[in-house]
C-alpha cells in the first residue's frame, strides 16, 4: 500500500510559456512550475527583445534620444516622448507655451485612450472572445488617424521636442478630435454589454490575482494595476506636469485589487480620459509650439529625474549629464518592469487560465520590460 | 421531381435496378459502397462549405468582410485552404509515440463517420434507421475523445496534454447533458428511433409542442452540445492563448486537417441531432389543423429543411463562439454537474409529468 | 428557500447577460454597411495618405533637374541611426571651390521615420514623402541614392 500511494504522488513540472506564446504579446518567457494544472511559481525571462536603448541614448544627442523611447512603450509613445522631453526642459529651465502644455495633454489622453482600447481587445482574446479584439481595434484606429494627420505616424510619432512640438496642430484636430469622443461615448457602454457585464467573464475575473495595497506598494507596481489595489499613485495628481493641474478628474481608485478590479480601473479611466480631453480641446490657447532651442542642446552638469503618468504607470527618465551633447548615463523607469515582477505574487496556486487573465489585466508590453 | 420530397423513390429505384443484375448479397455490398461513398462526399461539401461558413460569419460578426481574394467573395478559399494543407510537411516530435499519434486522427474521423451513418437527412434518405438511433448517436459521437487523448498524449508536448486532460474531464461531464437533454423529448416520443420521432412532429415541432420544459431541454442541448463538440466558449482543450492549440499543437499538414475538419463535422453531427429532435428534422412546419398552411409548407421539400434547420443551429452555436469569452476548466465543470444536470432531471420530471397527464399537445 | 431562488436567480441573471452580449455582435451581423475593411491593394486610387505622413526621406527637384542640396550634412548629423550619409564633392563655382553633394545616400532599411532630418535642414532640400509601399525582394535595393543623375544645385542657395 505504501508503494502505491509514493507512485500516484504527483510531481511538478515545468512549462515554457513563451517566448513564442500567443497571450505573452511579444517575446517574454514564464517557466512555469505545475501541478497539473496549479500554479506553483512563475518565473519570467526577459531579453529576448533587448536592444539597449539606455546605452544607445548615451551616444546620441537628447533630441535623437526622443525617438528611442517611441519604441518601449509603444502603446505610449507620446506619453514616453514627453518624459525625456520634460527632463531636458527642467534642466535647460525651460518654460514652454501653454499651447504646448495643452495639446501635450489632449495627445497623452488620446495615446492613454487608444493603449486601454487596445488593452481591452487583447483581453478579451485572451480570455477567448475574439471578436472584442477587433471591436477594440476598430476605435483605436479613428485615434490612429488623428495621430497620422497631426504628428505623421500612426504609432511611433516622435511628436515631442525638448521645447516644444515637432509643428502645431493639424487644422481638423479639434474637429476630429471631438467627433472622435462623441463617438466613443457611444461605443464604450458597448465594451460594458459585450464584456464586464459578461456572467462567464465575471467568473472569470473576480477574485483572480489578489494584490494587496501593501504589496503593490512593495512590489513598485504602478499605474491602473496599482490603483485598483487602493495604492494612490497617479503621477497626474500627485505631481502635476503640462496642463494636468488645470483639469478636473477623478483618480480611479479600487479596492479589490484583483482582475476585475483592475479591468474597472481601466474602464473608468478611459471616461476620465476623455472628460480630460472634453475640458482641454475647445480651450487651445494661441501662440507658439516651440521655444527655440540650440541646435546642440548640452544640458549642465547634474542629474534630474522626471516622472509621468503612461497608460501603464509611473514611467520615469533619469538623467546624469556631464555638460556633454548627450547623457552620461540615462536610466528609464518602465512601468512594466515593476508590475511583471509582482506576477509571481499574483498567480501562485491560480491556473493556466487564470494566469492568462492576470497578465492581460498587468497590460504588458515586453519591449517596456526590456528596453 | 418526385424525388425530391421522398428520397425512397431514388433509393428504391437505385435497389430494384441493381438486384435485376446482381444478387442480394452482391447488392447490399453495393449498396453499402454507394453509401459510404456518399458520406464521404458530404464530408467533403460539409467541411468546405462549413469552413467557409464559419469564416464569413465570423468576419461580420466583427465588422470584417472575411475571405474576399479567392474567387467571388473569397468561396474558393478553403479548397486554397485544402491544397496549403496537403502541400504542408508533416512533422512529429523525435519522442512522440508515433503509432498512437498517426492513429488518433483516423479514430476522430471514423467517430464523425458513424454517428453521421444513424442520420436521417430527407424523407427516405436514411442510412441506417435504429431502433436506437438516439443512444448510438450520442454514444459514438463521444468515442472522438479518445483520439483527442490519444493525439495529446502521443504528441509528447505538455500543452498538448494539458489540453487532452482538459477535453477529457469536459466531454465526459457534458455527455450526461446531452443524453438527458434528448431524453426529455424521448419522454414524449417514447421511442428513440429517429424516423418514429420525426413522424411525431408532423403535427408539430417538439419545441412548440413540448412546453417550457422542451425549449429548457433545447437550451441544455445547445450548451452541452456546444461543450462537447469543443467549440468557444467551451474550447478549452484548444485554448489558443493558454495552450497554443491544446491536443493538436503537434500536428500539422493533413493531419491537422482531419482535426479541423472533424470538428465541423462534430458541429454538423450534434446540430443534425438538435434538428431532429427539437426541432423537426427533415418534417416541415405544420401547424395542427392549418391544412392549407400546412399544404404550402409542404411545398418546400425536406432536405431543404433538414440542411435549414442544421444551419440555424450551427448558425447559434458560431454565435456563441465569437461573442462569448472562454471559461475556465472548474467552472465548466461547476456549470455542468451544478447547474445543468440538477436542471436537466427537473425538466425530466416536469416532462415526464407533462407526458403522464398528456397535457402536451 | 433563499438559496434555491438565489440559484434561479443567477442562471436568470447569467443568460441574460449572455443574451445582452449576443445582442451587440448580432447587431452588427445585421448591419454589414458598418464593416470597416478597407481592401487596401483594390482600393490604391482612392487610397489619400495624411499630408503630413512620414513615409520616406526625397530629395526634392524641380523640373529642371535640380535639387537645393548643398552636402552640409547637417542632416546627416541630426539622424538617429546612420540613416542618411552624404559623399561630398569640391565643384568649382566662380572660380572658387565650393562643397557639393556627389551622392545623397539613404538607407531607407535603417530609417525610423523619426523626421528629425527635416527640420534639420537649412535649405529645406529634403522632405518627407507620403509613399508607403517599400517593399522590395532584395534588401540592396533599399540603399537609395537620392540625388538624380545629372542633377545640380540651384542658383542661389548657399
Amino acid at each position: 500500500m505504501e508503494e502505491v500511494t509514493q507512485e500516484l504522488e504527483s510531481k511538478e513540472y515545468f512549462i515554457n510559456m513563451g517566448p513564442q506564446h500567443p497571450s505573452t504579446h511579444g517575446v517574454l518567457r514564464l517557466v512555469l512550475s505545475l501541478d497539473g494544472e496549479i500554479i506553483k511559481k512563475v518565473e519570467p525571462h526577459l531579453g529576448y527583445i533587448h536592444r539597449s536603448i539606455e546605452k544607445m541614448c548615451e551616444h546620441d544627442s537628447y533630441q535623437q534620444i526622443v525617438h528611442l523611447t517611441d519604441r518601449m512603450d509603444y502603446l505610449s509613445c507620446h506619453i514616453n516622448n514627453e518624459a525625456v522631453c520634460l527632463a531636458v526642459e527642467q534642466a535647460l529651465q525651460l518654460e514652454v507655451p501653454d499651447r504646448v502644455k495643452v495639446i501635450r495633454t489632449i495627445i497623452d489622453e488620446l495615446t492613454r485612450l487608444s493603449s486601454h482600447q487596445l488593452w481591452w481587445g487583447v483581453m478579451g482574446m485572451d480570455l477567448g472572445a475574439i471578436t472584442t479584439f477587433l471591436y477594440g481595434f476598430r476605435d483605436r484606429e479613428i485615434i490612429t488617424d488623428i495621430f497620422e494627420e497631426t504628428c505623421g505616424a500612426r504609432l511611433t510619432m516622435n511628436y515631442n521636442i525638448p521645447g516644444g512640438l515637432f509643428f502645431d496642430i493639424h487644422p481638423n484636430f479639434q474637429k476630429r478630435t471631438k467627433d472622435f469622443i462623441t463617438y466613443f461615448r457611444k461605443k464604450l457602454p458597448e465594451y460594458d454589454t459585450l464584456l464586464t457585464n459578461n456572467v462567464i467573464f465575471m467568473q472569470r475575473m473576480k477574485g483572480i490575482g489578489k494584490l494587496s495595497k501593501e504589496d503593490a506598494i512593495s512590489y513598485g507596481v504602478t499605474g491602473p494595476t496599482g490603483r485598483a489595489s487602493g495604492f494612490s499613485c497617479d503621477v497626474r495628481k500627485q505631481h502635476p506636469y503640462m496642463a494636468y493641474d488645470k483639469v478636473n478628474f477623478k483618480e480611479v481608485l479600487g479596492t479589490e485589487g484583483d482582475c476585475l478590479a483592475r479591468y474597472k480601473c481601466r474602464i473608468a479611466e478611459m471616461w476620465e480620459s476623455m472628460s480630460i480631453i472634453e475640458q482641454l480641446i475647445d480651450n487651445i490657447p494661441e501662440g507658439p509650439v516651440k521655444v527655440p532651442t540650440k541646435a546642440v542642446i548640452k544640458l549642465p552638469k547634474g542629474e534630474w529625474y522626471q516622472k509621468v503618468e503612461t497608460a501603464r504607470g509611473e514611467f520615469g527618465v533619469y538623467i546624469i549629464s556631464e555638460g556633454q551633447r548627450s547623457p552620461y548615463r540615462l536610466k528609464f523607469r518602465s512601468p512594466g518592469f515593476s508590475n511583471l515582477s509582482a506576477l509571481d505574487h499574483m498567480a501562485r496556486g491560480c491556473k493556466i487560465a487564470d494566469l492568462v487573465a492576470i497578465m492581460s489585466t498587468l497590460d504588458l508590453v515586453i519591449p517596456d520590460i526590456d528596453r | 421531381m418526385n424525388w425530391l420530397y421522398d428520397f425512397s423513390y431514388l433509393t428504391g429505384g437505385i435497389h430494384n435496378s441493381l438486384s435485376e443484375h446482381f444478387e442480394p448479397s452482391t447488392v447490399t455490398l453495393i449498396e453499402m459502397i454507394l453509401a459510404g461513398v456518399a458520406f464521404m462526399i458530404l464530408f467533403a461539401i460539409l467541411g468546405l462549405v462549413l469552413v467557409y461558413a464559419e469564416r464569413k460569419v465570423s468576419a461580420f460578426f466583427q465588422q470584417r468582410l472575411g475571405p474576399m481574394r479567392v474567387g467571388k467573395w473569397g468561396t474558393a478559399q478553403t479548397l486554397a485552404d485544402v491544397i496549403k494543407l496537403l502541400m504542408k510537411e508533416p512533422l512529429m516530435n523525435k519522442n512522440a509515440d508515433s503509432f498512437l499519434f498517426n492513429l488518433a486522427p483516423y479514430i476522430i474521423m471514423i467517430a464523425a463517420f458513424m454517428a453521421m451513418a444513424a442520420l436521417p437527412f430527407a424523407k427516405g434518405l436514411h442510412a441506417l434507421d435504429f431502433d436506437i438511433g438516439i443512444l448510438y448517436v450520442s454514444a459514438v459521437s463521444s468515442l472522438g475523445v479518445i483520439g483527442i487523448l490519444l493525439a495529446g498524449w502521443s504528441s509528447d508536448n505538455k500543452y498538448s496534454l494539458i489540453g487532452a486532460m482538459r477535453s477529457g474531464a469536459q466531454i465526459i461531464s457534458y455527455e450526461l447533458s446531452v443524453g438527458l437533454s434528448l431524453l426529455t423529448i424521448v419522454v414524449l416520443t417514447g421511442s428513440l428511433q429517429f424516423s418514429t420521432i420525426i413522424e411525431s412532429q408532423a403535427n408539430g415541432w417538439w419545441i412548440f409542442k413540448g412546453h417550457i420544459s422542451a425549449v429548457i431541454a433545447f437550451i441544455i442541448f445547445l450548451i452541452a452540445s456546444t461543450a462537447e463538440t469543443n467549440r468557444g466558449p467551451f474550447d478549452l482543450a484548444e485554448a489558443e492563448s493558454e495552450l497554443t492549440a491544446g491536443f493538436h499543437t503537434e500536428y500539422s499538414g493533413l493531419k491537422f486537417a482531419f482535426f479541423f475538419l472533424a470538428e465541423f463535422a462534430n458541429m454538423f453531427i450534434v446540430s443534425a441531432i438538435g434538428a431532429t429532435v427539437f426541432l423537426g428534422g427533415w418534417m416541415p412546419f405544420h401547424i395542427g389543423g392549418w391544412v392549407g398552411f400546412n399544404n404550402i409548407m409542404d411545398y418546400i421539400p425536406p432536405i431543404f429543411w433538414f440542411f435549414g434547420k442544421v444551419s440555424f443551429i450551427i448558425f447559434l452555436m458560431m454565435w456563441f463562439r465569437w461573442t462569448f469569452p472562454r471559461l475556465r476548466i472548474d467552472q465548466l465543470l461547476t456549470l455542468e454537474w451544478k447547474y445543468l444536470l440538477p436542471v436537466n432531471l427537473m425538466n425530466i420530471l416536469i416532462m415526464a409529468f407533462l407526458a403522464l397527464m398528456g397535457w402536451h399537445f | 428557500m433563499k438559496s434555491i431562488i438565489k440559484y434561479f436567480k443567477d442562471i436568470f441573471s447569467g443568460l441574460r447577460s449572455l443574451v445582452k452580449g449576443m445582442a451587440v455582435t448580432g447587431h452588427y451581423f445585421t448591419h454589414p454597411k458598418e464593416i470597416i475593411t478597407q481592401q487596401y491593394p483594390e482600393n490604391r486610387d482612392t487610397l489619400k495618405m495624411f499630408e503630413r505622413f512620414r513615409g520616406e526621406v526625397v530629395l526634392l527637384h524641380d523640373e529642371n533637374n535640380e535639387h537645393k542640396c548643398t552636402g552640409c550634412s547637417a542632416c546627416e548629423v541630426a539622424c538617429p541611426n546612420g540613416t542618411i550619409e552624404i559623399i561630398p564633392k569640391r565643384i568649382e563655382v566662380d572660380g572658387r571651390k565650393v562643397k557639393a553633394i556627389d551622392q545623397f545616400v539613404y538607407h531607407l532599411q535603417m530609417c525610423t521615420m523619426c523626421g528629425l532630418c527635416i527640420p534639420a535642414c537649412p535649405t529645406d532640400a529634403i522632405v518627407m514623402a507620403n509613399t508607403f509601399e517599400h517593399a522590395v525582394f532584395d534588401r540592396s535595393k533599399l540603399t537609395k541614392i537620392l540625388n538624380k543623375p545629372g542633377s545640380k544645385i540651384m542658383d542661389g542657395i548657399k
